[in-house]
């Protein structure tokens, strides 16, 4: 059983504070939801929990199983058992994708034998096309087309937790719906004698959680968890929207500081 | 008296000695070149003092896939004419008084199927060697030449000074694609120019691979001098330790309904250095015309600099043209995603280093020699990011 576990996590880009103690704790086979408005800070959590330059960590503790994640850098952070997919990922040139995850599994001391079968087999079960594995990390690739590419590098590289930023921005309902049944069925199933997939799947709307479905939801707003609950928190989401727990935020909250959080990010 | 009198010639050579002294004369009256003027700025052409160097003969190897005599007995040395290129500056000036030529002429509608290597050794010990490659490919042929500049066999530290010249002249409907790698000692200079010109509905490619040398430089000039002609110029540098390369390219349109492009893409680590400056030039008889011209560069350290000048001079209103300059260090969001999938810093970097350059391998003739460049790039930066690990 692996276990992240976030604690008092304030954080903060330049001068200004983004989270404002974060608590929270994503075991093993569980699949959290953390959802919130533009500006809430949710971003900001999985980039803070990898290590993304540009975030400021002013209280508070990640550790995944025991072990301080703060204090790695971000590769050592992945090959402990951490995965980002990103909301936008990023577009490396002339760089290849398997040339990355021979890398990536180096690093994990594991072995690459099987790697190009592996790749063919996960793209097919994702329906990503066997053709865009010859290309450039992300290059030319359509937004349904790279989420599924992070989905496929999520199943080769198999984390103890995967943090999900946005996945199911930019892509299009099939699409949504291939990754979004191949991260479910990692967070059921255990390979071998390793356990079950953790997610953090970070989102703004509940379409993802459609097919993803939760086990927890969590609702931030100001950068606090202002609320958390069941899988039945996204569905009063879904009729009332996040006008219902903005208040119960702090009382400073303004819908202008949220855009200007929005902004600075 | 100068190492490179006309007296000097007389004892030199035996060959084409009219050309040769006339230019040595020319030479010996031309004030040398400083950084002061436009087309020498930023570079270090007056620390090349030449009384450190004299002449020698050039030791040059050609290969062909097949034997020479089913390839037609292509190489020939004849006639001066052949040599009646422009001469750009007094480096040109001094390799026609001391050249040692090899010419390649392909017969009209012949097709080469393997590129053709020419390879120059240079033996250091402050000898000055001047290379200089002909291409005349006749109409409807086609031809791939491979120009190696490496440094001899341990004279990898010695100083030498190399003065290399290129002609290619691509005749109606030809495709020449020539691709130049220079590896050059540490300590080697290297001023060379490059001259193509591409004639009806030509295709021409030159290419220019430079990972050595102290102090390397290209003028590589690509003139569209018929109807319907293509030009592509790329170029792959990167420099370390002190080293400079640079480099000054010009897209000439001197003919309507004309096509060129150019993709330089360099590297700086440590203290090194490199210059770009570009000239596209449109003729006021060029209409129709085409013409990109790309240069990027990559700073890997903080004391390295690049410098990137690109210029238009444009007399006539139908053409489309652009141009886009970027400096500056490895992209931090590049680096970020590799390193969330676990892959190590130092390893990160040089895959981004080698996929940014991998735009141009992947467009260099001779495919053969791309995975041998991919080894080279890597072990560049390896080497000096990781001294280390390299003794290890």
């Amino acid at each position: 059983m692996s276990t992240l576990e976030i604690k008092g996590l304030w954080a903060s880009v330049g001068e200004k504070e983004i989270l404002k103690g974060i608590d929270l704790t994503v075991r093993s086979g569980e699949v959290h939801a953390v959802m919130g408005p533009n500006g809430a800070g949710k971003s900001t959590l999985s980039g803070v929990v990898m290590g993304m330059p540009g975030y400021d960590v002013t209280a508070g503790s990640v550790t995944l199983d025991g072990e301080d994640m703060l204090s790695m850098p971000t590769w050592q952070r992945a090959v402990a058992g951490l995965h980002l997919i990103m909301q936008y990922p990023t577009e490396v040139p002339g760089v290849m994708l398997d040339d990355v995850l021979v890398e990536a599994l180096k690093s994990r001391e594991r072995s690459s034998d099987g790697l190009e079968q592996l790749l063919r087999d996960e793209a097919d079960r994702i329906g990503f096309d066997n053709q865009l594995l010859q290309r450039p990390l992300n290059v030319d690739l359509s937004g349904g087309e790279k989420k599924r590419n992070e989905t496929l590098q999520l199943a080769v590289l198999a984390p103890k937790i995967a943090i999900l930023d946005e996945l199911d921005s930019g892509l299009d309902i099939d699409a949504l719906r291939a990754c979004a049944r191949r991260v479910e069925a990692m967070s059921n199933e255990s390979v071998g004698d390793s356990e079950p997939l953790g997610v953090l799947a970070i989102t703004h709307y509940s379409r993802l959680l459609h097919e993803l479905k939760p086990d927890f939801v969590h609702i931030l707003a100001q950068g606090h968890i202002v609320k958390s609950g069941g899988p039945e928190l996204a569905v009063q989401l879904e009729t009332d929207g996040y006008a219902t727990f903005a208040g119960t935020a702090e009382a400073s909250a303004e819908s202008s500081s949220a855009l200007d959080d929005l902004f600075s990010i | 008296m100068s190492a490179f009198s006309p007296d000097a010639v007389r004892e030199f050579a035996q060959t084409w000695l009219p050309m040769r002294l006339a230019a040595a004369e020319r030479f010996a009256i031309a004030p040398l070149p400083t950084p002061g003027e436009e087309i020498w700025r930023y570079s270090r052409i007056d620390q090349l003092d030449l009384d450190r160097f004299s002449p020698a003969e050039c030791v040059t190897d050609v290969a062909m896939g097949g034997s020479r005599d089913s390839a037609g007995a292509l190489l020939v040395e004849d006639e001066p004419e052949l040599f009646a290129n422009e001469t750009p500056d007094v480096y040109a000036e001094l390799n026609r008084a001391f050249m040692s030529p090899t010419v390649i002429r392909v017969p009209a509608g012949m097709t080469i199927a393997e590129p053709i290597i020419v390879t120059h050794s240079i033996s250091g010990s402050g000898t000055a060697v001047f290379p200089r490659l002909v291409i005349d490919a006749g109409p409807d042929s086609e031809v791939t030449v491979v120009e190696r500049f490496v440094a001899a066999p341990d004279t990898d530290g010695d100083e030498a000074l190399v003065v290399p010249v290129l002609q290619v002249r691509a005749q109606q409907a030809a495709r020449v694609k020539y691709l130049a790698v220079n590896e050059v000692g540490i300590n080697t200079w290297q001023v060379g120019n490059q001259q193509a010109v591409g004639e009806r509905d030509s295709t021409t490619l030159l290419a220019t691979v430079t990972l050595g040398g102290d102090y390397v430089r290209a003028r590589t000039e690509a003139r569209l001098s018929g109807q319907g002609a293509s030009t592509k110029q790329v170029a792959l540098y990167f420099a370390g330790g002190t080293q400079m390369h640079d480099f000054r390219t010009i897209q000439d349109h001197d003919a309507p309904n004309t096509n060129s492009d150019l993709l330089f893409k360099g590297a700086v680590q440590d203290h090194a250095a490199s210059v770009y400056t570009g000239l596209i030039k449109i003729r006021k008889h060029a209409n129709g015309t085409t013409a990109f011209q790309t240069n990027r560069n990559l700073t890997l350290s903080e004391g390295a600099w690049a410098e990137s000048v690109p210029n238009l001079d444009i007399e006539t209103n139908e053409v489309k043209c652009s141009h886009a300059s970027t400096i500056g260090p490895i992209d931090d969001e590049q680096r970020f995603y590799l390193e969330s999938r676990g892959v190590r810093p130092e390893v990160a970097e040089r895959l981004v280093v080698l996929g940014f350059f991998e735009e141009v391998i992947s467009q260099l003739p001779a495919g053969a020699i791309a995975d041998d460049l991919r080894t080279r790039v890597a072990n560049k930066l390896d080497l000096v990011k990781q001294p280390e690990k390299a003794l290890a």
